[in-house]
């Protein structure tokens, strides 16, 4: 009966496995849409097979293990041996994780120092300048001279290097199947290179808690050819609107906004990766600084 | 500051639990009035100094912040259950998680710990009490004022809500205004400041208040886990204890520590907070190590397989524990040189950890294994941690981390070793030590319902979520829309979450039904244990050891058995025994504390003062305090003993 029960027990996470193949065009970290994210898999699968193998070795010792020496009838009266240790046995279960070990390690270290650098030296890579604030995505193209808030177009097989900062709290920047996360914070910069392979339309989100509206704080990205991309740069620049200082001070008030597009960059006047957003001083919102420092009231922090 | 602002208003759910707290509190004046127990509450339980009593305050403290932090985990989960739920708001969801996680760790993980150590360490070591009795009481009340302290923010002032991390700039004044966060900082401060003193004590009374014979490689290894604890207690507390007071000063003086203005480092927070927190979670898990070492080899009715590996095992794991902390933040783009180091040292705990596995499978390898409830939790973590424990190898792994971190493979990941490590091991210890405590076995039979019904529903909750994290979904999120496919998971999650709650319920029944009918323990050894906790009567006597027992081998008890002596006390050689006097200034001095971290929390800086003077005269008086314990005479010695039946 018991025994039962512990087999059943250890199937548990099997039965799970079962349900989930369901779910599994869902899972976008599986479903690499470009190199960074390939990268990416590929080591997440290594370790799999080796994560599991681990499982089974475990599971099936533990199983064997119990069945046999369980206090069932006549054995009542069997007196275990006592037995201190056993050199040459500890010594394998030592060296085969250390193994183990090396070989999750060795490609650990090799992707991550490769994801530090474009996928492909050839292409030059498109740089943008993202800033997070509460609760909404901003996208500079300096280049370019053009910005979008809460979607993001890229041309395909074109390395993108995302410069990140923040106004406020710290956020983080994660499109899952275009690869890994990093954060964005205040008055800091860090770099993030990703790059899509095939045109489509990839979820991105804020992975890390930033307070009451951090759930929503989403953006698209939008992948497309080069061709495309470049008739799109075209049209925003000569359709889109001019952001005005006023009008980027409203944005970054906290809240919620929807997408917007402008035909020229906040970068002409702010960048949040340079200067500490907190005292941006000039701008006339600014000029209450002295209210901030006495009184908590959350009004002020509407810049 | 208007009433309306001081209690908590506008929500259903806070008023139901106002009137409930104020019930409560009006139900316990009134039994404890009727059945004239003030004084006994007074005399037996608020100035005792005794290790066993402070510990079995510390175990009911910590199951009654298991209700609270398993009711906040009900409310995510019912939240989270289905897309576009509008049961909670994202302000009352961010509150909830924070507690949730803080109180988990720190109020419900960490003194169920303490409270089990408290009770079973001098009695392993053929102790009398602790190195410091009196400090001991002082570690226990400012631990119980601190997390009461913590949990009335919900009604009084409003709870924290930026992450039981508090990260910086969120958790400034800036983005936090209001009071929770200076909940956050001030009571987290009161009971740090406990543990550490807690360490202090353990440390002390096993290195120097072991039985004659007892070598530091003859320790049960309960113990040993224990020693270790508390060497990461007294390196990583003091880290706590600063960055808490720094966030003090910035919440309450607007110093700018972390804030983002005025050369503030926001990172600085996250290093302080993880070079505590990594230790933090070993200071946990460790003395799990350490219950299922000793569970396991009783009911397996084996000695420990390779004790000097497992020994040097929880040393290394101690050691390494310091040098990973950066893995909590491998995305903060520190570079891939330090990512690779951190991923490394990190991966290099799974080393000895993995020894640990091999060396319980093979106690269990050749034994009589008998499954007791103690016994089903304790071999029961052994996949479950496996499972938790590859899972952390990948998250190790910084370049593929980035896709984990901050999902629901994180929480997946944490749950498992939290809660198959820790909450197993204390549920485990919680049956194993019973009688110690209280005289009684608990109940097998509802001790197994407890059991399945946890682990089936604690596998059906948690599993899903690792594949909800491959599916995008992040931490912390209050709601998710129904377009992403992540309905059918949530649903399971959340299914096995309320399995997990009629386990604890069954528990608790358990507890009660067992008080009132179960089993007496007259031998004071239920299991046919091996250490020297299972030679004294059950529950044990105030002097715990009416002589102290000399050691001979490992595992003392059992040796003493095998012998055919027995652990026997010759009333000839009885003397009378010097025990610490029973004192009030531990409690009083604590309740000061907690009317100065109120405070604090609310800027009343002239109620804070008066009960810091509070504080300080109790020290004083403390330093003029001359009364050093009192004697227990032999007569009243051999009375205990004989009826307790362990006498000649
Ligand atoms: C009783 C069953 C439990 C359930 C159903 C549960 C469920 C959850 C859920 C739903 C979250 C929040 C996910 C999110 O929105 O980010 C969470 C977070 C957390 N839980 Fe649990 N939990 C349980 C037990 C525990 C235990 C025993 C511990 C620790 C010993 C623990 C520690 C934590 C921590 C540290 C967090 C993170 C809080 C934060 O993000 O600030 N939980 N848990
Ligand atoms: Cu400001
Ligand atoms: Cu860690």
């Amino acid at each position: 009966m018991k025994q039962k029960m512990w087999k059943w027990a250890s199937l548990l996470p099997l039965s799970l496995l079962l349900l989930l193949s369901g779910c599994s065009e869902n899972m976008l970290v599986l479903q690499p849409k470009g190199p960074v994210a390939k990268t990416q898999y590929d080591l997440i699968m290594w370790s799999i097979g080796f994560m599991l193998l681990i499982i089974v070795v475990v599971f099936v010792l533990f199983t064997v293990v119990l069945v046999r020496y369980r206090e069932k009838p006549g054995r009542d009266n069997y007196e275990p041996p006592e037995e201190e240790g056993n050199t040459l046995l500890e010594i394998v279960w030592t060296a085969i994780p250390i193994l183990i070990v090396t070989a999750l390690a060795v490609p650990t270290v090799k992707a991550t120092f490769a994801l530090e650098k474009p996928s492909q030296k050839s292409v030059k890579p498109l740089t943008i300048h993202v800033t997070a604030a509460n609760w909404k995505w901003i996208f500079s193209y300096p280049e370019q001279n053009i910005e979008t808030v809460n979607y993001v177009n890229i041309p395909e097989d074109v390395p993108v290097k995302f410069k990140l900062t923040s106004v406020g709290p710290m956020s983080s920047f994660w499109v899952p199947q275009l690869g890994g996360q990093k954060y964005a914070m205040d008055g800091m910069e860090t770099e993030l290179f990703l790059e899509a392979d095939e045109p489509g339309s990839y979820m991105g989100r804020n992975a890390n808690f930033t307070g009451k509206d951090f759930t929503h704080m989403e953006f698209e990205v939008v992948a497309q050819t080069k061709d495309d991309f470049n008739k799109w740069v075209k049209e925003v620049q000569q359709t889109a609107p001019k952001l005005s200082k006023g009008k980027y001070e409203t944005i970054l008030k906290p809240g919620l906004v929807g997408r917007m597009t402008f035909s020229n960059t906040h970068l002409e006047w702010i960048d949040h990766a340079k200067q500490n957003s907190h005292h941006m001083g000039k701008t006339e919102e600014h000029s209450e600084n002295t209210k901030h420092h006495e009184g908590m009231d959350m009004e002020h922090h509407s810049h | 500051m208007k009433w309306s602002e001081f209690f908590v208003t506008g929500e259903p759910l806070i008023y139901a639990a106002d009137v409930s707290i104020v019930l409560t509190m009006i139900g316990i004046v009134f039994v404890l009035t009727y059945f004239k127990k003030w004084k006994w509450l007074w005399n037996e339980w608020l100035t005792t100094v005794d290790h066993k009593k402070i510990g079995v305050m510390y175990i009911i403290s910590a199951v009654l912040m298991l209700f609270r932090g398993g009711v906040d985990a009900l409310l995510m989960r019912a939240q989270l259950t289905a897309p576009n739920m509008k049961f909670l708001d994202s302000q009352h969801y961010n509150e909830i998680f924070t507690t949730h996680g803080t109180i988990m760790i720190l109020f419900m993980a960490m003194p169920f710990i303490i409270g089990l150590m408290n009770i079973v360490v001098p009695l392993q070591i053929g102790a009398r009490d602790v190195a410091y009795p009196y400090l001991n009481a002082i570690s226990f009340w400012l631990f119980f004022v601190g997390a009461m302290l913590f949990n009335i923010a919900f009604v009084i002032g409003g709870s924290p809500d930026a992450g039981w991390t508090a990260y910086f700039p969120l958790a400034g004044n800036e983005f936090s205004p209001g009071v929770g966060n200076n909940y956050y900082a001030v009571a987290l401060q009161i009971s740090g400041i406990g543990t550490l003193m807690t360490g202090i004590n353990f440390l002390v009374t096993i290195l120097k208040m072991r039985a004659p014979g007892m070598t530091l490689m003859r320790m049960p290894m309960f113990t040993w886990t224990i020693l270790i604890t508390c060497v990461l207690i007294i390196f990583a507390f003091p880290v706590l204890t600063v960055a808490l007071a720094l966030m003090t000063f910035d919440r309450l003086f607007d110093t700018q520590f972390f804030t983002m203005a005025n050369g503030g480092m926001s990172m600085l927070w996250a290093n302080l907070f993880w070079i505590w927190g990594h230790p933090e979670v070993y200071i946990v898990i460790l003395p799990s190590f350490g219950i299922f070492s000793e569970v396991v080899s009783t009911f397996a009715r084996k000695r420990l397989f390779g004790y000097k590996a497992m020994v040097y095992s929880i040393v290394g794991i101690a050691f390494l524990s310091f040098i990973v902390w950066v893995h909590h933040f491998f995305t903060m783009g520190a570079g891939a040189a330090v990512n690779s180091f951190f991923s490394i040292t990190t991966m290099a705990i799974a080393v000895p950890t993995g020894v640990k596995i091999f060396n319980w499978l093979f106690t269990l390898r050749k034994g009589r294994i008998r499954f007791t409830t103690a016994m089903l939790w304790s071999l029961a973590f052994i996949p479950n941690f496996v499972i938790g424990g590859v899972t952390g190898v990948m998250l190790a792994m910084a370049a593929a981390d980035y896709q984990y971190h901050n999902s629901y493979f994180l929480i997946a990941h944490f749950h498992y070793v939290l809660i198959a490590g820790t909450v197993f091991a204390c549920f485990a210890g919680l049956h194993y030590w019973y009688p110690k405590m209280f005289g009684h076995i608990l109940n097998e039979r509802l001790g197994k319902w407890t059991f399945w019904l946890f682990m089936i529903g604690f596998n059906i909750c948690f599993f899903p979520m690792y594949f909800l994290g491959l599916m995008g979904m992040t931490r912390r999120m209050y709601t998710y829309s129904a377009g992403l496919g992540w309905t059918p998971l949530n649903v399971v999650a959340s299914v096995g979450a309320a399995l997990m709650g009629i386990g604890f319920i069954v528990l608790c029944y358990n507890i009660y039904y067992s008080a009132r009918y179960g089993e007496r323990d007259m031998t004071g050894d239920p299991w046919d244990g091996r250490t020297l906790e299972w030679a004294t009567s059950s529950p044990v006597a105030h002097y715990n050891f009416a002589v102290i027992p000399e050691v001979k081998d490992l595992d003392a008890y059992w040796e003493m058995k095998k012998s055919g002596k027995g652990f026997e006390i010759d009333e000839e050689k009885l003397k009378p025994i010097h025990m610490p006097s029973n004192s009030g200034r531990p409690f009083l001095i604590s309740i000061a504390f907690f009317f100065a971290g109120f405070g604090l929390v609310f800027k009343w800086f002239t109620l804070a003062i008066i009960a810091a003077v509070f504080i300080i005269l109790g020290l004083i008086l403390r330093s003029f305090d001359d009364d050093d314990g009192y004697y227990i005479s032999v007569d009243e010695i051999k009375r205990t003993e004989r009826l307790t039946g362990k006498g000649a």
